[in-house]
């Protein structure tokens, strides 16, 4: 072949539309999210949207965004995890018993459910990369006695009220150090300090990719893009500034995104997982312990489920035998209506925290208008299923 | 006066960037057993599967008469209903299901949906006894050997009235007394006026039941012989077989060979799944610096078993046996240590063991070697990009970027991708499994340029390569392997396609 040209690194110019073409899914997502909002908003005749409600949303949803950072990881490697659900009851059950019944420090009662969930990940992570039962079949095994352990320890009983500190995990709000009245002061200076911060990031890594030849967004696209977000992080902080502030509970939230945005994006071990969810034989045989990296994906899982199961408790502000069934279903849902592959090797976690928030926002609107758990079910059903269509549909056309 | 029951007239079948057959004549008699030899690549499984129509009419050139009609088939049905049936090397049995379900599977004994059971298990024992195969109608397929499987697919065949059996090396994993008791049948089968096809590498079968031989070569027919009108030896089918110039095919190489770099020992290891079967006996290999190490054999001689083995123990139990890099002993025993002992694996099966398809050609080429990009385990995703795209450019992988997905590229540029990754866990040797399967020569020549320049740089390559040419127009020195033994070592002026052959052929004679 004397064709042979090196190849030489491009620097194509991209139009707004060709990006984002590129990038349909998240912005269909997004838009999807924000279509879900605004359609709600109208609806309910604009309480989506009062801070009372927003704060509420924050609060129900938060521990299955949390649960759908560990489920990703999970679902990117190639398995499932059906086991949530019960873990997340009988972490806030053994939380009871440690705060109320034994009455444990909280600090060291959560330390301990984080290392219980972690164990019983390890329990379950161990029979699915080391014996390689199918993940399906250990985390249903799993479901059920966990379930049963909730009722064991808790003798099919409601434990409560648990301890003031315990409680502000889930119901407390970020401190005031200066009094503004109606409005929050520190809530309202970090709505504005993280967009800030966010727009610097998305500046630099800008900046760092044009450096390297990298194709980037048109610049009125970048500025308009960062540019709503920025506006909608004010929005919503301003509207929970001048409520209660900002939850406990949405801090944590925040820094875990952040955490595991990272990690999934910029480090060896995101990117092994994601190499092993793709090809987990062509991983292996490029060195890569792939029965660790399964097994760790398990461990995160049950330690992310047992904060959970402690958020969930907190709010309920009882330990009961029921707490957290049927979650397992909505936190799996957000990773796929997000974009995973239940084929594993693809998925995002800004795509499963968008669709954690579209069955939120779902979940919240339709209670409002008042519509029965019956049509809430069908219309969850079926949204997963054309998220997921609109999937299949792209990548067949592409 | 001959019945010629078959013909295939000027066969022309291509695929992107490959002639697989060019202009192939068959003709088959009535009542006859065929033959077809060729090397690895030659074109038979090819030639077999335009005529039981896995390539519709269409896709080829040329036209196939069966009985004296030209027929055109759309798919198998097609050539099955008049009575055309072959028998893949990889059989097609459902493992947990009995033989006689087996037998006939999509073809059942059955009234209205309803399965006739006696009249089903009547049948298969008739042709079960026609077989010679003393099984039980409802023992599962997984619980018999490989041996009677093959008879259970003859016996499948017969089912559904054939007139041309056409059985793909069907004696490859068979052991002698399994495939005399193949081969009688098969002549028992001819008395009855059946023809069959062969298609089969040892040449000693061939000269007990083929009528006729037809040779084929690099996808053109070399010449039908007549087993009856003369002797024929094998050095004669051997030399059409192989007898091809070595052209510019293979860019030279003129690099000083140094001190050994590897050296494995008596290298024994078991089946992975047939725990107690013996696949490598008392392999001993050795590569120096600088020197390109050919390893020749048939499918199925054990040669990927002994690399994939000898790599992280990636194959096989019970393995036992010494490595030595630069003299020193060092542990295999995960990959991970294999890399760090400075070893390298390229593998033959590059869309299942080696590429993440999915993911983009730099994730790929870092994957071995994450540590090589990152700092205390975050990736410097500008030096990542470095790496990658040096590769890119260094061995010409053509792509819109280094940020497209490995799926869409061609064979030629995924291998480059492969060897981008393994350059970059920068090896002392690596072992190149059948390095350009599936590729076009083009990119042939350039991943030999690739190779020449590994070889200059003072590392060491073992490669596995089924197409002698490529081996004897790259190689040192090749090892000839044959059912999981090393059986010829041979220098480069020894080498020869004969000579390698032959070292097969009288291995594969002596058991």
């Amino acid at each position: 072949m004397s064709s042979t040209t090196p190849a030489t690194e491009e620097h194509p110019k991209v139009s707004i539309a060709t990006y984002i073409r590129g990038n349909l899914r998240e912005y269909g997502m997004l838009i999807a999210l924000v279509a879900i909002m605004v359609f709600f908003q109208i609806y309910t005749g604009g309480i989506l949207f009062k801070p009372v409600n927003l704060t509420n949303l924050v609060l129900q949803n938060s521990f299955i965004v949390i649960m759908a950072l560990g489920m990703l990881l999970v679902i990117v490697a190639g398995h499932i995890d059906l086991s949530v659900g019960s873990i997340v009851g009988f972490i806030g059950a053994i939380a009871a018993i440690m705060t109320v019944q034994w009455q444990m420090n909280f600090v060291i009662a959560g330390i301990l459910c984080l290392a219980i969930g972690g164990v019983i990940g390890a329990a379950q992570g161990y029979w699915i990369a080391y014996h390689r039962i199918p993940s399906f079949i250990v985390t249903l095994a799993g479901m059920l006695v966990f379930r049963g352990l909730t009722l064991f320890v808790l003798n099919g009983k409601n434990i409560g009220p648990f301890p003031r500190d315990f409680q502000q995990i889930s119901i407390g709000f970020l401190p005031d150090f200066i009094d503004m009245g109606e409005l929050h002061s520190t809530s309202l200076l970090l709505t504005i300090v993280i967009p800030a911060v966010l727009f610097y990031m998305a500046w630099r890594r800008r900046k760092l990719n044009e450096s390297h030849g990298l194709e980037v967004e048109p610049f009125n696209f970048f500025l308009l893009q960062n540019g709503i977000i920025a506006a909608a992080i004010l929005f919503l902080g301003y509207m929970l500034s001048s409520y209660k502030g900002l939850p406990n509970v949405l801090v944590v939230m925040l820094i875990l995104i952040a955490l595991y945005t990272f990690v999934t994006t910029r480090t060896t071990i995101g990117r092994r997982v994601y190499a092993m969810g793709g090809n987990e034989k062509a991983t292996k045989l490029s060195g890569i312990n792939t029965e660790r990296l399964s097994f760790l994906t398990f461990v995160n899982m049950g330690v992310l489920a047992g904060l959970a199961g402690m958020i969930v408790a907190a709010r309920l502000n009882s330990a009961t035998p029921r707490a957290g069934t049927g979650f397992e279903l909505d936190v799996i849902a957000a990773c796929f209506i997000g974009g995973a592959s239940a084929s594993g090797g693809v998925g995002k976690i800004t795509g499963a925290v968008i669709g954690a928030f579209i069955m939120g926002v779902m979940n919240n609107g339709m209670s409002i208008v008042g519509l029965g758990i019956d049509f809430q079910q069908m219309v969850k059903g079926l949204v997963l299923l054309a998220a997921v269509f609109f999937d299949v549909y792209n990548k067949n056309k592409a | 006066m001959d019945n010629i029951i078959l013909e295939m007239r000027n066969i022309t079948k291509t695929f992107p960037g490959v002639k697989a057959l060019e202009n192939v004549n068959l003709q088959v008699r009535q009542g006859e057993i065929h033959a077809l030899v060729g090397e690895n690549g030659a074109g038979k499984s090819t030639l077999m599967k335009v005529l039981s129509g896995v390539y519709p009419a269409g896709t080829y050139d040329g036209e196939i008469a069966f009985e004296g009609e030209v027929r055109n088939f759309k798919a198998i049905n097609d050539s099955e209903d008049i009575g055309i049936i072959i028998i893949h090397q990889e059989l097609a049995l459902v493992p947990l299901l009995s033989i006689a379900e087996n037998i006939f599977l999509g073809n059942e004994m059955a009234k209205s949906g309803v399965i006739d059971w006696a009249q089903t298990f009547n049948r298969t024992k008739e042709l079960l006894t026609k077989v010679g195969l003393r099984e039980s109608p409802d023992t599962l397929v997984t619980n018999i050997g490989v041996g009677k499987q093959q008879l259970v697919e003859i016996a499948k065949a017969l089912s559904k009235k054939v007139k041309l059996l056409i059985l793909d090396e069907p004696t490859a994993s068979l052991n002698e007394a399994d495939s005399d008791a193949l081969l009688n049948l098969l002549i028992e089968f001819r008395k009855q006026g059946m023809t069959s096809i062969i298609i089969t590498h040892k040449l000693n079968e061939v000269r007990k039941v083929a009528d006729h031989i037809t040779v084929l070569r690099d996808g053109m027919t070399v010449e039908t012989m007549d087993c009856h009108a003369e002797e024929i030896s094998e050095d004669k089918i051997i030399r059409n077989m192989v007898g091809r110039e070595l052209a510019d095919r293979y860019p030279p190489r003129d690099v000083p060979i140094g001190e050994t770099i590897l050296e494995v020992k008596n290298w024994n290891a078991f089946h992975q799944h047939h725990r107690d079967r013996q696949v490598l006996h008392d392999i001993h290999v050795t590569v120096r610096k600088g020197e390109v190490v050919g390893i020749a054999g048939l499918m199925g001689a054990g040669r990927t078993e002994f690399a994939m083995s000898v790599f992280g123990k990636s194959y096989g139990h019970k393995i036992s046996g010494d490595v030595l890099m630069h003299g020193k002993p060092v542990d295999v025993s995960t990959v991970r240590k294999a890399i760090d002992a400075g070893l390298a694996y390229v593998t033959e099966d590059r869309k299942h063991l080696g590429l993440v398809l999915n993911d983009n050609i730099m994730h790929n080429t870092s994957l071995a070697n994450l540590k090589g990009v990152s700092n205390a385990t975050v990736i410097d995703d500008a030096n990542e990009l470095k790496v990658a795209t040096g590769f890119r450019n260094k061995l010409r992988i053509r792509s819109s970027g280094v940020f497209q997905e490995a799926v869409n590229l061609s064979g030629g540029n995924q291998q480059k991708v492969v060897l981008s990754k393994w350059l970059f866990s920068n090896p002392d040797v690596l072992i190149l499994d059948e390095p350009t399967r599936g590729i076009d020569v083009g990119a042939k020549y350039e991943i030999y340029t690739i190779i020449n320049q590994l070889a200059a740089e003072g590392k060491g390559v073992l490669m596995i390569s089924s197409e002698m040419p490529e081996l004897l127009g790259t190689c040192d020195r090749i090892y000839v392997m044959n059912e999981g033994r090393m059986v010829a070592e041979l220098s480069k002026a020894e080498a020869s396609q004969e000579s390698i052959m032959r070292a097969i052929m009288r291995s594969g004679e002596k058991k």
